[in-house]
């Protein structure tokens, strides 16, 4: 598996989603997964609740750091990942399958195109580094 | 003169894996000792009801030869300064003078009772009355307050005075600026006083600049309730540019809170109040001694300018006519941030060792306390280059950064080979600016010889990262235990001992 | 200086090493302006005039240690928050082990294991004392963290965590509560409120002592959803044990979180536990367990809560884990709560605890041990129903108020009870707290000057509780 998978769109803040018309289902990337080390806590949004774009919608903590986890696209959570409740390791495990954190309904399908493509965030992360 | 080993020592010893006093005695064993009852046996039953507690907790059934056993093992299994050298950046573990436990113990000060009348606690009055005035004369402020438990119940102390001052001026500012190398205990102060941070970027070489704080206090005017800063800085060097900073932010309206925990550099040297500080707690758990008990008590004192004495914590303690007294009458005051007079005990230890010290050898104290430093950091420069170019005072801080470059060893292995060598670790990965940050206090009470070794063992232990660094990521080796699974322990919580299933 | 090893030769070693020519030159980049220009002005004494000066300071003070049998000590009667108990020698004996105390807080897990155990099991011990039993098999019901200052922070902190959880801002503060935990708790939560907020309301107790339900009910009806906790005392500050069932009935209608604060633990030896009866977070005070008074300080703060609440403990936890090895150990955990990670959004400020009067709490506890615990508590309950029956038949004296009480009272006296306190004091008795004292007076008290707060323990023998109904029934007019 790439540590960016080509179908994905990525944003600033690390996070990565799957667009599929109206919908998306969204992570965090390899990236911030190894910032972190082991994840020890997931904490997702709720479902029902709606979002802009580029806020803190959960949280992610390893042993020692706490990270938020921000809106890449803005909508409404109609899913989130139960399991990762009592499983944070998924997200060490497989970050972009068995580790996704929530679906969105995306109220603007505009912002989808201003996310980045794989290559364009690998660059952007190399940069960072 | 005798031969000194300059090298690092050789460790070892018998240690018992101790199960969890649950795990011991037997049913209707008891380490008890208690009085025949000379009055009326009662049943609880009837007098307490449906509030009976039909069974007794479930606590061990043990003597107490088990008891002595079993705390005694586990002592064995803790590192201590009595065992050897501490050198915890900004924790300041000297030396613990055993006369300040006696002393603490004397039936005058550990058996007397808060609710007993103020005629029956002259003494204890009177030694609080004079360490806050040796801690006044010390830290050039005007009044202290002995009621905070630690350092960070002062932090809260001082920024609910601030907060205090400003309400009475008809004003409530919310920004208080804080460096980003402070102790986390800053922000989380000022979230408890419903206040804000400001981080303030350090400077490249590794202080605050008057100009970073100027450019702060302008992008909220009106709205400045204060700075907190640390001097010397978690970096360990002096803040140059305190008094200018602290005109900038007085005249934004501020005032200046200092984080007192690095106090241990500047005895007789400087006086905070007099640098422009308004308010500062003083760490009696670092620099006057009071042993940390492995996690406390402490005592955080807070000392303020004459503007802030009507904000102090009640009561205060007041000299009249010979005769000490409790002022309890003090409206402005912020009220109280914990029961009774804060922890006495430390209040005796404290005032003990500075009456030990006297003005001249604490001023000794800090001299020798930045010597070490500045001698640790001249004998390790090369291999840990200081993370500011600017002189040490009382700590040294360096990083992993050239180490980890050449190799792949990083802070964490070094801090914990230094436990194979003998020695407890410096603080690691603090301030969070420096990236794998080795943070080393050596305090005064540490010898040449000892500071040699300790060094020698650093310099051993980069050798070994070049040439051998499994070892360096593996260890410790010698202790009983080996590094310990974390993630585990956070991914499931076992925050209690489980009778088994 | 003997804490300082430096000899004149070391120091000229040192400094040629370091390449300066003064120790003086290692302050020299301190602006001058700020240097301080004279000695400080404190004398040094050597040990023995030292120890002269602290024995004479000392002496300047009657200990109040409890029973008539140690000269020189007053026969004391004193409690309101710190009911001194008989603490066994070997608890400060091992205390006094420099591995103890001379330790740091144990961030290096290796070498700290000592430290981490003994945590670990007063976490445990403190769970059961305020929780509900654990069950073999079951999740831990109820989690303690590793100490907090004192009864009255702890319980300020624990009122701000039911706050972080229920999002709500309003704590009912009912009957008669500690008048210093209720300071604590006012400092505390303005420094959090906006200004003129009044978010603590509070609810009187009845003759009995207890708390005015139906006050309590009709305040939840009008306050409905602001109301983050209930917070009572029990026992409380007039001895009395509460049925902090039916109060957590009627917080938990109102979705309000109950908190209890105990400043003598000792009671579940023979009272259900509050997380028995359905608490949400505990706060106490173990200081009269685990040390001498100490003028009140330094005590422990004990806090423990129900484990679905953990996340929004504040304060260290320990826990237990594996090393490389997978052999048992124990380290710092979930510290992401906390504010050397968290920063401005950590659940407390708190770093620095009261770890090794923690220590001694759960050493005293573990001598105790099951039927010693529950024996002491059967002890203290008889000592205080026989001074309670007694006091309460002299002339003129009636008992404040109703309630089963454990080993505190009040009690009404003939005249003034500080009157009364001031004369037996002459006679080397501290009669009691007079509740008209200041920071000792409870706002709904009625006949408060008239009002003496005695408590007993084990340390009292029938001699010494016959000693204090006879001089004060001489004393009062």
């Amino acid at each position: 598996m790439s540590k960016y998978p080509a179908d994905l769109r990525y944003s600033k803040d690390h996070e990565w989603a799957r667009i599929d018309g109206k919908r998306a289902v969204i992570g965090i990337t390899d990236f911030a997964v190894h910032q972190l080390g082991d994840i020890t806590m997931v904490e997702p949004p709720k479902e029902g609740e709606s979002h802009n774009r580029g806020t803190p919608i959960g949280s992610v903590e390893s042993v020692k750091a706490v990270s938020d986890i921000y809106a890449p696209l803005s909508g409404r959570v109609v899913k989130t990942n139960d399991p990762l409740r009592d499983q944070p390791e998924l997200l060490n495990e497989d970050c972009y399958d068995e580790g996704w954190i929530a679906e969105y309904e995306l109220s603007n399908l505009d912002e989808a195109k201003e996310l980045m493509t794989s290559e364009e965030y690998a660059q952007y992360v190399k940069d960072q580094g | 003169m005798t031969q000194t080993n300059n090298g690092p020592v050789e460790t070892r010893h018998l240690l018992h894996h101790e199960p969890p006093i649950f795990e011991q005695g037997a049913t209707g064993r008891s380490g008890a000792s208690l009085p025949t009852l000379d009055v009326p046996d009662v049943s609880a039953e009837a007098l307490l009801g449906d509030l009976h507690r039909d069974v007794a907790p479930a606590l061990p059934e043990v003597s107490e030869v088990d008891v002595t056993r079993h705390f005694t093992r586990l002592s064995r299994w803790n590192y201590a300064i009595d065992i050897g050298m501490y050198p915890l950046g900004s924790c300041t573990m000297k030396y613990n003078p055993k006369v300040n436990e006696r002393v603490a113990r004397l039936p005058g000060f550990a058996g007397l009772h808060p609710a007993q009348a103020e005629e029956t606690l002259q003494g204890a009055l009177e030694l609080m009355y004079r360490l806050e005035r040796a801690l006044c004369e010390i830290s050039g402020f005007a009044r202290v307050t002995l009621q905070p438990a630690a350092g960070a119940h002062g932090e809260l102390c001082g920024l609910m005075m601030i907060r205090a001052y400003h309400q009475s001026q008809g004003r409530s500012p919310r920004k208080v600026l804080i460096p980003d190398s402070a102790h986390g205990t800053n922000p989380a102060s000022v979230t408890l006083n419903q206040m804000e941070c400001v981080p303030l970027k350090t400077s490249a070489d590794g202080l605050l600049s008057a100009e970073t704080v100027r450019a702060a206090v302008a992008q909220h005017p009106g709205d400045i309730a204060g700075l907190m800063v640390t001097n010397p800085s978690t970096l360990g060097i002096f803040e140059e540019h305190i008094a200018e900073i602290a005109e900038i932010i007085h005249q934004a309206g501020g005032l200046v809170y200092m984080d007192g925990a690095n106090f241990n550099a500047l005895l007789g040297k400087v006086r905070p109040g007099a640098t422009g500080v308004d308010v500062m707690h003083i760490n009696l758990h670092k620099t006057f001694t009071t042993p940390h008990g492995g996690g406390g008590p402490g005592s955080g004192p807070v000392g303020v300018v004459e503007k802030l004495i009507p904000f102090l914590p009640t009561p205060t303690v007041e000299l009249q006519d010979g005769v000490y007294h409790l002022n309890y009458n003090r409206p402005s005051s912020v009220g109280r941030l914990r029961s009774f007079f804060g922890n006495f005990g430390m209040h005796v230890r404290a005032y003990t060792y500075i009456r030990e010290m006297g003005g001249v050898g604490l001023t000794q104290a800090t001299e020798m306390a930045v010597l070490n430093a500045v001698y640790l950091r001249a004998l390790l420069h090369e291999e840990f280059p200081p993370v500011s170019e600017k002189p040490s005072m009382h700590e040294y801080v360096t990083s992993d950064k050239k180490l980890k470059k050449e190799t792949s060893v990083q802070t964490l292995d070094i801090a914990k080979r230094l436990i194979d060598y003998g020695y407890h670790p410096p603080t690691v990965y603090f301030p969070l600016v420096v990236p794998g940050a080795l943070m080393i206090e050596p305090t005064e009470t540490e010898s040449k010889e000892t500071l040699d070794q300790f060094a020698s063992a650093l310099l051993a232990i980069a050798k070994e990262a070049h040439s051998e660094p499994d070892r360096v990521k593996h260890a410790p080796h010698q202790t009983a235990l080996r590094r310990l699974d974390e993630t585990k322990a956070a991914r499931q919580p076992r925050l209690r001992w489980m009778p088994p299933a | 200086m003997r804490y300082i090893p430096h000899t004149d030769a070391d120091v000229a070693q040192m400094l040629r090493v370091i390449g300066a020519p003064s120790v003086e030159s290692l302050f020299a980049h301190i602006p001058s302006q700020l240097r301080l220009d004279r000695p400080l002005d404190i004398e040094a004494l050597d040990e023995m005039t030292l120890m002269a000066h602290l024995g004479q300071l000392g002496a300047k003070s009657s200990p109040s240690t409890g029973a008539t049998v140690r000269e020189g000590a007053a026969l004391s009667f004193l409690g309101a928050g710190l009911i001194p108990h008989h603490v066994p020698v070997a608890v400060d004996m091992l205390l006094q082990r420099a591995e103890w105390y001379t330790s740091y807080t144990p961030y290096q897990p290796e070498v700290a294991q000592g430290t981490l155990q003994a945590v670990f099991e007063y976490q445990t011990l403190v769970a059961e004392l305020f929780g509900p039993p654990a069950i073999k098999g079951q999740p831990a019901p109820y989690v303690s963290n590793a100490s907090m200052y004192d009864g009255a922070s702890a319980t300020a902190e624990a009122v701000l965590m039911a706050r972080r959880i229920t999002g709500r801002g309003v704590a009912i503060c009912c009957g008669a509560i500690h008048p210093q935990y209720m300071g604590t708790l006012r400092c505390y939560l303005d420094g959090v409120d906006a200004v003129g907020q009044a978010s603590i309301k509070t609810v009187g107790f009845g003759p009995d002592g207890r708390v005015d339900l139906q006050a309590l009910g009709g305040l939840l009806a009008e306050l409905g959803n602001q109301v983050a906790c209930v917070l009572v005392q029990s026992p409380n500050y007039l001895g009395v044990l509460q049925d902090v069932a039916a109060i957590q009935a009627l917080a938990h209608k109102a979705g309000a979180l109950t908190v209890v604060a105990c400043p003598e633990p000792l009671a579940f030896g023979l009272v259900k536990s509050p997380g028995s009866q359905g608490a949400d977070i505990v706060a106490g005070e173990g200081i009269g367990l685990a040390s001498g008074p100490s003028l009140g300080g330094p005590g422990v703060g004990l806090f423990a809560a129900r484990s679905e609440h953990l996340r929004q403990m504040p304060g260290r936890l320990v826990g237990e884990t594996v090393d490389q090895s997978g052999r048992r150990g124990y380290v710092l955990t979930l510290s992401t709560r906390e504010q050397h990670i968290r920063r401005e959004k950590a659940t407390s400020n708190i770093c620095t605890n009261q770890g090794l009067i923690a220590l001694a709490f759960a050493i005293h506890v573990c001598l105790l041990g099951k039927s010693g615990f529950r024996r002491l508590a059967e002890i203290n309950l008889a000592k205080s129903e026989y001074l309670k029956q007694r006091l309460s038949s002299l002339r003129g004296f009636k008992l404040a108020v109703s309630g089963p009480t454990f080993n505190e009272f009040a009690i009404q006296v003939r005249g003034r009870a500080s009157d009364a306190a001031a004369k037996l004091r002459e006679r080397g008795i501290f009669a009691g707290v007079p509740l008209d004292q200041p920071s000792y007076e409870l706002p709904m008290l009625p006949d408060a000057e008239k009002t003496l707060l005695v408590a007993t323990s084990e340390r009292h023998q029938k001699a010494d509780l016959d000693r204090l109904v006879s001089a004060l029934d001489e004393v009062c007019p």
